[in-house]
């Protein structure tokens, strides 16, 4: 009886918390997949000039429809022009500072971003300049892609979800 | 009639057999007296605790804790619903004092021995109920939902983000999937109204109820040890000479804890509700993110300490934190009591306190943080360009240009005004050559500290400007700073116009 009870028990136990923890653990499955999102066509870029390109929410693959404002991303792209294969080259970098995450911003005039939180400065390719960020910016993975029906190439990056240390947008970092 | 039915109900029930001796029991004697007011912060906490659940639960009914609404619904709250600001602003006030009085009973415990033997247990469930309270605390400032909430989630994602291995693990859980956003607001939601809370209350009732079963600590008298060995008996003697709870020792609550409704709900009407500032749109360029105050010391620590170790501090310091508090009465549970024969203690209260202040402050000043807007809403003080005794030359003048364009006003001030970060400059001319600055400007801080380095991001010709312009920054009548050892480069440095 007594094995019985604890038997039971365990099987109950265990029937109650194996679906309860893999809907905790759901989060960590919704990372896997890392969909492309259009940035707009290349010549919208203008070369050397940095812009803040925002994805909105109903084109941010990783968005739940009730996500809201919330939902939009914004990344900051740079076009280098093209390399010696004529191939167009982009930075495309998230806004979150490699600190502590808080909002990079641009500043054009001295080709700096810089972080309002504790002051964190990055040069245009996105190196570490200053401050107490131990790194450069995250850099997001880009292409340029024609589509079937599309006048001119356009450039896609994978959407960016939320870069830490330990987790960023690219193998390399 | 109704104290019959009282009666039916009381002999079923058996309230009055249950509780009226709880209420009745004993306490030392002394509680009757004045030294009663230092036992009146634990049921002040109580209060504001009982005010945050009705508050919190009329919130509730209006809030919506959905990513795309919830900022629109706490701007009807504020603005359209009858009452709302002021139950959103009560809610704030009331629990940023439920922090304060639960901070200043622990530290009137701690000061007064009162975690020695027998109520070691009683102090480690109040280091719990302290953390669920600065839970309440962080989780409350996240459903505000507005960029300081984002980000402070953000912020919080990239510090858990650092744990070696299982970081990005704990990063997703944590926001709920891959960004911050519906999941992530669900999940503090949830943790909010029901995980913390419960815990808290679970905590509380263990909290009370060792209160009773181990009675309240009588006030602390200078050479009267405490000896578990003996404790027990003594104790017991006091109570025998002890007064009811519900008397005198019970009106002192009642009294303090009326008191600070009375301060927090007049607070509440005058200061108005907290944000939200903006809505949540991490695009929005501007953001200038904040915690609250309970975590402002810890904003200014992470933005103070060395980069090297920052990762230590991030993740060792809060648990070292805690396993501290929660040792204390492990450390020493036996001995003297009275603050005035324990130096330490005393002193270790002190020196947290300053040090919480101070960083606090600092983190409310925040001087490492780069005024993003000065380079174009700060002008060059006039008196600087327009010296009496010397005019600047067109060339500095159009450094002055320069320096604003390029920013550098984010982080430096002139004459006090401007970012913080950097030194002023104000008399820089006095301090550095020609040659040091220009070095200074191109190669920023070596090693990659504080200043980054413009050499790429100016031309030659802004970078003779700037430079012109930071040597002429000077008071009257004194020369441009000079190397001891070279004198035949005074003239060069522009000291003989």
């Amino acid at each position: 009886m007594k094995l019985l009870t604890a038997l039971l028990g365990t099987v109950a136990t265990a029937m109650v918390a194996i679906p309860g923890v893999g809907y905790l653990a759901a989060a960590v499955a919704r990372r896997k997949d890392q969909p492309w999102v259009s940035l707009g066509p290349v010549s919208t870029f203008p070369k050397g000039e940095t812009r803040l390109k925002v994805i909105t929410p109903s084109e941010n693959p990783l968005a739940q429809p009730w996500d809201g404002v919330t939902a939009q991303t914004g990344v900051y792209v740079r076009y280098l022009g093209r390399d010696e294969n004529f191939q167009d080259q982009f930075n495309v970098f998230a806004i979150n500072c490699t600190h502590l995450g808080c909002p990079v911003e641009w500043f054009p005039q001295s080709g700096l971003f810089m972080c309002p939180c504790h002051g964190g400065v990055y040069y245009e390719n996105g190196d570490r300049a200053s401050g107490p960020p131990p790194r450069g910016l995250y850099h997001c993975v880009w292409q340029v892609k024609q589509s079937q029906g599309e006048a001119e190439p356009q450039l896609f990056i994978q959407a960016p979800f939320l870069p830490t240390l330990q987790h960023t947008l690219t193998d390399k970092g | 009639m109704i104290k019959r039915m009282y009666h039916w109900f009381d002999s079923r029930l058996g309230i009055s057999d249950t509780f009226m001796p709880m209420l009745r029991h004993p306490v030392p004697s002394e509680l009757a007296g004045p030294l009663g007011w230092w036992y009146v912060f634990g049921s002040a906490s109580l209060t504001l605790f009982l005010i945050q659940i009705l508050t919190g639960i009329g919130l509730a009914l209006t809030y919506v804790p959905s990513a795309g609404q919830a900022y629109e619904s706490l701007l009807y709250l504020n603005y359209q619903q009858p009452w709302g600001w002021f139950l959103r602003s009560l809610h704030y006030w009331s629990g940023s004092a439920m922090v304060v009085m639960a901070l200043v009973h622990m530290t009137q415990v701690f000061l007064h021995a009162a975690y020695k033997y027998p109520r070691e247990l009683t102090w480690v469930i109040g280091v719990g109920l302290l953390l669920c309270t600065l839970g309440m605390a962080f989780t409350g400032q996240v459903l505000r939902w507005d960029p300081d909430a984002y980000w402070g989630v953000g912020v919080g994602a990239a510090m858990a983000g650092r744990v070696p291995g299982a970081g990005p693990t704990i990063v997703d859980l944590l926001l709920g999937g891959p960004i911050i956003g519906a999941d992530t607001l669900s999940r503090f939601f949830a943790l909010h109204v029901f995980v913390i809370p419960a815990i808290l209350m679970a905590l509380l009732a263990v909290h009370l109820w060792l209160v009773l079963k181990k009675g309240i600590s009588v006030p602390p008298k200078p050479g009267e040890l405490v000896d578990p060995a003996t404790y027990d008996a003594a104790y017991e003697e006091e109570l025998r000479r002890g007064e009811p709870f519900l008397g005198e020792a019970m009106l002192k609550d009642v009294v303090f804890s009326a008191l600070v409704v009375i301060v927090v709900v007049a607070l509440a009407a005058l200061a108005g509700p907290k944000g939200p500032s903006a809505p949540p749109d991490p695009t929005l360029s501007g953001a200038n993110p904040r915690p609250d105050w309970p975590f402002l010391w810890l904003f200014g620590l992470l933005s103070l300490s060395p980069p090297a170790a920052e990762t230590a501090i991030i993740l060792i310091m809060p648990v070292a934190l805690i396993v501290g508090l929660l040792a204390v009465p492990f450390i020493s549970n036996r001995g003297e009591r009275a603050p005035s024969r324990r130096p330490m203690a005393v002193l270790l209260v002190v020196v947290i306190y300053a040090v919480l202040g101070v960083f606090t402050y600092l983190g409310q000043q925040s001087p490492w943080s780069p005024r993003m807007l000065a380079w174009s809403a700060d002008a060059v003080p006039v008196n600087l360009v327009k010296k009496m005794d010397q005019p600047l030359s067109p060339l500095e003048l159009q450094g002055a240009v320069v320096f604003q364009n390029k920013q550098c006003r984010n982080c430096h001030a002139l004459e006090g005004i401007g970012g913080t970060r950097g030194p002023d400059l104000t008399t820089v001319g006095t301090r550095l050559t020609r040659d040091q600055l220009i070095d200074q400007v191109s190669n920023g801080t070596p090693g990659g500290g504080n200043m980054p380095a413009y050499g790429k991001q100016m031309s030659p010709a802004e970078m003779t400007a700037v430079v012109d312009f930071l040597v002429s920054l000077r008071p009257a009548g004194t020369k441009a700073a000079r190397t001891p050892s070279d004198p035949s480069r005074e003239k060069s440095q522009g000291s003989g116009k």
